[in-house]
């Protein structure tokens, strides 16, 4: 009598929390007929805010990739004083609350920040601008790709590295033919990851970049935007709609990215192991 | 054939390894694991920094810390053979032997037996297979030095006989200076010219397998190569010397020594018997039948602290298989005496 009662408690709850992280989600989907929310996708605003986070997001993605991917890999493969502390100031903005980062970036490259004046000397504003939106997405979401890159890369067999330098490949050969083929599979979900985060960059945005109709304003900032305008809430539904599933997309993308290796497995960690370790 | 010298320090996190070997031929070191027998490899291949020392080609200079020579990997003619082959997982048996170079690709698969698994991935082959690619990648490079770490421990019992004797023929028609560890003397006698025998990161005898045999500098050597050793004390006793055994018994060898010495003595130079036995051997060992292991068509008998090998006819004319009391008897000039 009394296992059952505890049975029953017990998937009482899990309904609970199950249906707490659903129904938001499947609200976005029902409020209104479908036929409404596809036909919301033509107002002008929409495409707009797709337009501006496409760029902005694909943008920042190519600089976490073309920048992150070295400075993991040197944190991963080389040993020095203050590797610990590097890495945990690469990690520091993944807590950061937004507001800071955006007060951060203001204070960094706003009109009068810390290097905004040599900028703006050099003819240069950003504050305002997609650039802006671009430095506040990389912010954010590329602590996540360089996190899970230095795990993916201290995972990388070190003999491999040593048969490859062996049979006459220097150090860029290596990487490229070695090195990262065995990551890739790691990488790809700490960029999945990323893109999620950079996405949906709010706070941080809204603050270093504003709120400009084609210029600054991402989906998520349309979306604010619009919820409490009149007719606009549609248009906030149908954009969400959009975000929903391109989230899930990348979700699913993530758990089926092809895993290398059977005896070494690429690190499939969220946390560097120099961290958890 | 150049000759590959090296003569370094490279320590180590227990111990410094201090090492200084020329190869020319075959030479296999061979220890206990952690004795630093692939780092030797490693500081060869320019894997790991050594603290001081020199290693060469002929003229042709790796490394030289005196004079701030110290080459890459990439820039020494070597070929490695990893321990557990480390073939790249992405890349065809195909990809992995063209990694060095395309040159020699098709002539290497064929000489190896695998032209039929050249789009297959390593995970697919037998440890036989993974063990002819990693030699095939080793060698399409051209290496000037062959180095193998550890190249039959992956491998299971029954292909380890068949790939030791491939090797074995493999090396004598490459004619390279080849440095190969294992922590198998068998595998080192069967394979090299020269066995060195490494601990702690010293060698302590490097010489021919038959030697090592004839003459074991100590008794590290001794029990390595597969000798019994009994622990004693010796003094002289006319021409002989007498070792008085801790368990009492009395042995006499031809080798002169006193004190504290361990008594040498190889399986072969074993008789058994049933009873004991009026002859020219003069040390006899009582004991109990212990564990009787077959060897084709010889048979290794444990005899109280001995460990005789004789053969499988004598094995079974003696009935050893149901135990019982036998005596070892072996002649003074079939031991050695090295200090322990």
């Amino acid at each position: 009598m009394r296992r059952a009662l505890t049975a029953a408690l017990v998937f009482a709850a899990a309904f609970v929390a199950l249906a707490f992280l659903f129904v938001p989600v499947l609200a976005i989907f029902v409020h209104v007929t479908p036929g409404r929310l596809v036909a919301q996708l033509s107002n002008p605003l929409v495409g707009d805010a797709v337009v501006v986070s496409l760029e902005t997001t694909v943008v920042a993605q190519v600089l976490i990739l073309a920048l992150g991917t070295p400075a993991a890999y040197l944190l991963a493969s080389r040993r020095f004083r203050g590797r610990a502390l590097l890495v945990t100031l690469v990690e520091l903005p993944l807590v950061l609350p937004p507001a800071v980062a955006g007060i951060g970036l203001i204070a960094a490259f706003g009109r009068y920040g810390l290097l905004g004046s040599p900028l703006r000397a050099a003819g240069l504003t950003i504050g305002f601008t997609q650039a802006a939106v671009v430095l506040a997405v990389a912010l954010v979401s590329s602590p996540l790709y360089v996190r899970q890159a230095i795990a993916t890369f201290e995972a990388v067999d070190e003999n491999m590295v040593a048969a490859s330098r062996t049979l006459g490949a220097g150090p860029a050969k290596t990487f490229f033919r070695v090195v990262l083929p065995l990551a890739r599979g790691g990488l790809a979900a700490g960029e999945a990851l990323a893109f999620a985060r950079g996405l949906g960059e709010f706070g941080a945005t809204i603050m270093f970049a504003g709120s400009l109709q084609g210029v600054t304003q991402t989906l998520p900032l349309a979306i604010y935007a619009e919820f409490d305008q009149t007719n606009g809430f549609d248009v906030a539904l149908a954009m969400s709609a959009l975000l929903v599933l391109v989230s899930a997309a990348l979700l699913v993308s993530l758990k089926v990215t092809p895993r290398w290796q059977s005896s070494r497995p690429t690190s499939r960690f969220l946390f560097a192991r120099s961290l958890s370790s | 054939m150049a000759i590959l010298s090296a003569d370094f320090t490279l320590p180590l996190r227990a111990f410094a390894l201090e090492l200084s070997l020329a190869v020319e031929g075959t030479v296999a070191l061979v220890g206990p694991s952690g004795a630093g027998k692939t780092s030797v490899l490693h500081v060869v291949a320019g894997l790991a920094h050594a603290a001081r020392g020199r290693v060469a080609l002929g003229g042709d200079v790796w490394l030289d810390t005196a004079r701030g020579v110290r080459r890459r990997p990439e820039e020494r003619s070597v070929g490695l053979v990893f321990q557990e082959y480390a073939l790249f997982p992405h890349l065809s048996v195909r990809g992995n032997v063209a990694y060095a170079g395309r040159g020699r690709v098709d002539e290497l698969l064929q000489r190896f037996r695998l032209d039929h698994l050249a789009d297959a991935r390593p995970r697919a082959l037998s440890g036989g297979e993974r063990q002819r690619v990693a030699l095939a990648r080793a060698l399409a490079r051209d290496p000037a030095v062959l180095l193998l770490d550890e190249p039959l421990a992956a491998l299971d019992a029954h292909t380890r006989t068949e790939v030791r004797s491939e090797l074995s023929e493999l090396l004598r028609e490459l004619r390279l200076p080849t440095l190969l560890v294992t922590h198998d003397y068998e595998d080192a006698a069967a394979l090299a010219g020269e066995v060195g025998v490494l601990v702690e990161g010293r060698l302590r005898q490097l010489a021919p397998p038959a030697e090592l045999v004839a003459r074991p500098r100590d008794a590290f050597v001794a029990s390595l190569t597969g000798a019994n050793l009994l622990r004693g004390n010796a003094a002289g006793a006319r021409e002989l010397t007498e070792v008085v055994l801790t368990t009492g018994e009395r042995l006499y060898s031809t080798d002169e020594a006193r004190g504290e010495v361990g008594v040498v003595v190889y399986p072969w130079e074993i008789a058994l018997a049933r009873e004991p036995a009026v002859d020219s051997a003069l040390n006899v060992v009582r004991g109990d039948v212990g564990a009787v292991v077959e060897l084709g068509n010889r048979v290794r008998v444990r005899v109280g602290p001995v460990t005789a090998e004789v053969t499988a006819a004598s094995a079974a004319r003696l009935e050893l298989a149901r135990g019982g009391v036998a005596y070892a008897t072996f002649k003074a000039t079939g031991t050695r005496l090295v200090p322990l």
